[in-house]
């Protein structure tokens, strides 16, 4: 009796029990110099106001950040109390100690807040490969470069850039980040959680009401005259481009995303994903309002264009903003567009390339005196590694490689440009030997040559977009995903439509896909991923970025996500005072 | 009991013949549903706007269900491993048919091919309970496992 009276009451605590106590920014952000930002601080119960004391370095919180916090007495459905106080700077580089305390109860949180030298960059272009892994890098240069004796005929683009460095890509809650929260250590400095972008994932119920952090885009909009361009292959409220934007808890708030690329001023904006542009009444929209955002977008003087075709009239000699919508959905990748033909190639026949959209966007952008900032996306890089369908992976690699190369020709005629290239995360693809359909032996796995066996691959010679013009040859690369569902491996190209490996059974558990068990020589791959998992998954390996051009001395070594957003920040002096005026540019900062 | 045997089916023959709404409904495929699917939108084709309000049979995929039973599932050209209820990540493909059943009960797995036989509407409707949209949907509509 004792013992149930103890376990109830046990359990009435516990069903009352808050969320942790937090404070935004998180300990160890860094920020730069007037950056903005929401300060919360969030307690693990309710509590009463008289009660509590937030210091900045020993000081009323009030009197650093300039301004009084709002007190939401009953936040987590009432359990718990918290202070905000939103959009506020800090002015005076330096070191921040946060205490905040009540009833006795502390927690306390550092940031460092750097200033910069002066500006040594005009612009800054940020090419992301979405999801790039080492092995898609190798596989991307031995299919358009070729190899012969163990050296290879050729470089990618991004290859020979002189700085280099490994990514580290974790977020606040998590080894393994996602595309949003990645990107937004990129533009925002400051390290978020999946599915977040902007902002700090706190306990606040809407998906727009938590801890917001300024967007590089943001920032070069309120303190310079520069031009913004975010262009991608996948839809432009995907997580990657809509990291340069938006604040949400949710990147599915894709209605909101295209509203932001509007509202926070970005000059140049192309991709897929029209349906949120149009209102609900026509068919086809994804927007659940009537708001039609092409207009919008045309109604302030964008240029715009739907197909390759209107692309290269749209953008006239005076041309200085442009909307750029290619697909309803995620564009499609180049073994699509160019050669089989599947995805929504037949619906959406005139795409343009990644390449194409570079040089439009440079175009255009370079007509503002002031510089710009580029964010090109190689988003299906990743979109097709998720289903282990490591040719489009590796086709689409070609293709940010041929996109780099034009934005390094630009680089090259006044060496006033940062480019960095990097992946956001990495998926778990290795480049394991080649597969000999003439090798001996009835299983497909007896084909697979490793070591000396595997010698190289016969695919034709790269055309003159630097793909080769077939992937079904007879002796094509082994490449194997390291984190995968159940599935059936083909150890073919998918040639028709890309890869499906899985579908959800009655359980809600996701198995392999039955429409490629009859393959000849399928195997069932009996996964290593929970079975939850529909497709393959990040990992946590680092990622390789490669960089050029001023600013760009900064970058080796190991490097955290946030230190991306510094670079930029250095090279365009955004933290810059103005004392130093005059001086040799700023010494890279001492790595923490 | 012979005759009894056939002169039902032959009544229900004659009803058939009498009545085309007991004949095999029309069938139509995916790849009929649209004139034009392109950035500005999507136009139905002439054969869909001649259908609208008749019963059709459509063959397809089932989508993932949220649960087991269920008021009404989707349904798609190609199996489709995503949930766009339950993974931010996914967004259905543009060719989908929301499928309202007319007997609510269990669902096939997701992945299943199957014929569904139902009211055709179409024209943008947002469903009160989940917010999602749909363009083309079966109302009333039955459905069995190929």
């Amino acid at each position: 009796m004792l013992v149930k009276r103890c376990c109830a009451i046990l359990l009435a605590l516990w069903g009352v029990q808050a969320s942790a106590q937090a404070i935004y920014p998180i300990d160890r952000a860094t920020m730069v110099v007037d950056g903005k930002f929401d300060f919360k601080v969030e307690f693990d119960g309710v509590v009463d106001p008289s009660s509590v004391t937030i210091t900045v370095n020993g000081q009323p919180y009030e009197k650093v950040l300039g301004a009084k916090a709002a007190f939401l007495p009953n936040e987590d459905n009432g359990k718990a109390s918290s202070y905000i106080l939103r959009d506020i700077s800090i002015k005076h580089p330096g070191k921040y100690e946060v205490v905040a305390t009540a009833a006795g109860k502390s927690m306390k949180v550092n940031w460092e807040v750097y200033a910069t030298g002066p500006r040594t960059a005009k612009n800054v272009i940020l090419f992301i490969g979405d999801g790039m892994t080492v092995a898609n890098r190798t596989a991307a240069r031995v299919l358009s470069q070729g190899i012969k004796e163990g050296k290879y005929m050729g470089k990618l683009s991004f290859d020979d850039m002189p700085r280099m460095a490994l990514i580290g890509t974790s977020g606040v809650e998590s080894l393994i980040t996602d595309s949003a929260n990645s990107m937004s250590a990129y533009t925002t400095g400051h390290k978020s959680s999946n599915n977040a972008l902007g902002v700090y994932a706190s306990r606040a119920k809407n998906n727009l009401d938590h801890p917001k952090v300024e967007t590089i885009a943001e920032l070069v909009k309120r303190k310079t005259g520069m031009a913004v361009g975010i262009v991608t292959d996948a839809e432009v409220e995907d997580a990657t481009p809509a990291g340069m934007v938006a604040h949400t808890r949710r990147r599915s708030d894709k209605s909101e995303i295209a509203e932001w690329l509007f509202l926070k001023g970005a000059d140049v904006v192309m991709g897929g994903g029209s349906a949120y542009f149009l209102p609900k009444s026509t068919p086809g929209s994804k927007r659940k309002d009537d708001n039609n955002l092409i207009d919008l977008f045309k109604s302030d003087g964008f240029a715009f264009a739907t197909t390759a075709t209107e692309l290269k009239s749209a953008v006239k000699p005076d041309t200085r903003k442009l909307l750029g919508l290619f697909n309803t959905g995620n564009m499609d990748g180049s073994l699509d567009r160019f050669y089989l033909k599947g995805g929504t190639v037949k619906q959406f026949p005139d795409q343009p390339d990644l390449t194409e959209m570079t040089r439009k966007a440079l175009e255009v952008l370079s007509r503002n005196k002031d510089g710009f900032v580029l964010l090109v996306e190689a988003g299906l890089i990743d979109k097709a590694s998720h289903p282990l369908d490591w040719e489009r992976s590796v086709y689409d690699t070609i293709m940010l490689s041929n996109a780099v190369k034009i934005a390094k020709d630009f680089a090259a005629k006044n060496n006033d440009t940062l480019v960095m290239v990097t992946p956001d995360h990495t998926h778990g693809l290795s480049l394991v030997g080649t597969i000999d359909d003439n090798a001996k032996g009835t299983e497909m796995r007896d084909k697979i040559g490793v070591y000396e066996e595997a010698g190289y691959p016969n695919y034709p010679a790269p055309d003159k977009n630097g793909y080769p013009p077939s992937v079904d040859v007879s002796k094509r690369l082994a490449m194997f995903y390291g984190n995968f569902p159940d599935y059936y491996e083909t150890f073919h190209p998918k040639l028709d439509e890309p890869f499906a490996p899985t579908v959800k059974n009655d359980k809600g558990q996701y198995v392999a896909n039955e429409a490629y068990k009859n393959v000849p020589g399928a195997v069932l791959r009996v996964g290593n991923l929970p079975r939850s998992a529909d497709t393959g998954t990040h990992t946590a390996d680092d990622g390789v970025l490669t960089a050029m051009g001023p600013g760009s001395e900064r970058i080796h070594g190991f490097m955290d996500n946030t230190e991306v957003f510094r670079t930029m920040v250095e090279a365009l002096g955004l933290g810059y005072d103005g004392k130093t005026k005059g001086k040799t540019p700023a010494k890279p900062a001492t790595r923490r | 009991m012979q005759r009894r045997c056939f002169l039902g089916t032959a009544f229900v023959f004659a009803l058939a013949a009498a009545n085309p709404a007991l004949a095999a409904p029309p069938r139509l495929a995916f790849s009929e549903l649209y004139a034009r699917i392109g950035v500005m939108g999507t136009s139905f084709s002439p054969q869909v706007l001649k259908l609208k309000g008749q019963r059709i049979t459509m063959r397809g995929y089932i989508a993932p269900p949220l649960k087991a039973e269920a008021n009404f599932f989707v349904l798609t050209r190609v199996p489709v491993s995503v949930c766009p209820f339950c993974n931010s990540d996914a967004d259905w493909p543009a060719d989908i048919v929301v499928v309202n059943l007319k007997n609510p009960g269990t669902l096939a797995p997701g992945g299943r091919p199957v014929e569904v036989t139902g009211m055709l509407d179409i024209g943008s409707s947002t469903d009160r309970e989940t917010g999602f949209v749909s363009l083309v949907r079966l109302n009333q509509a039955e459905w069995r496992e190929l």
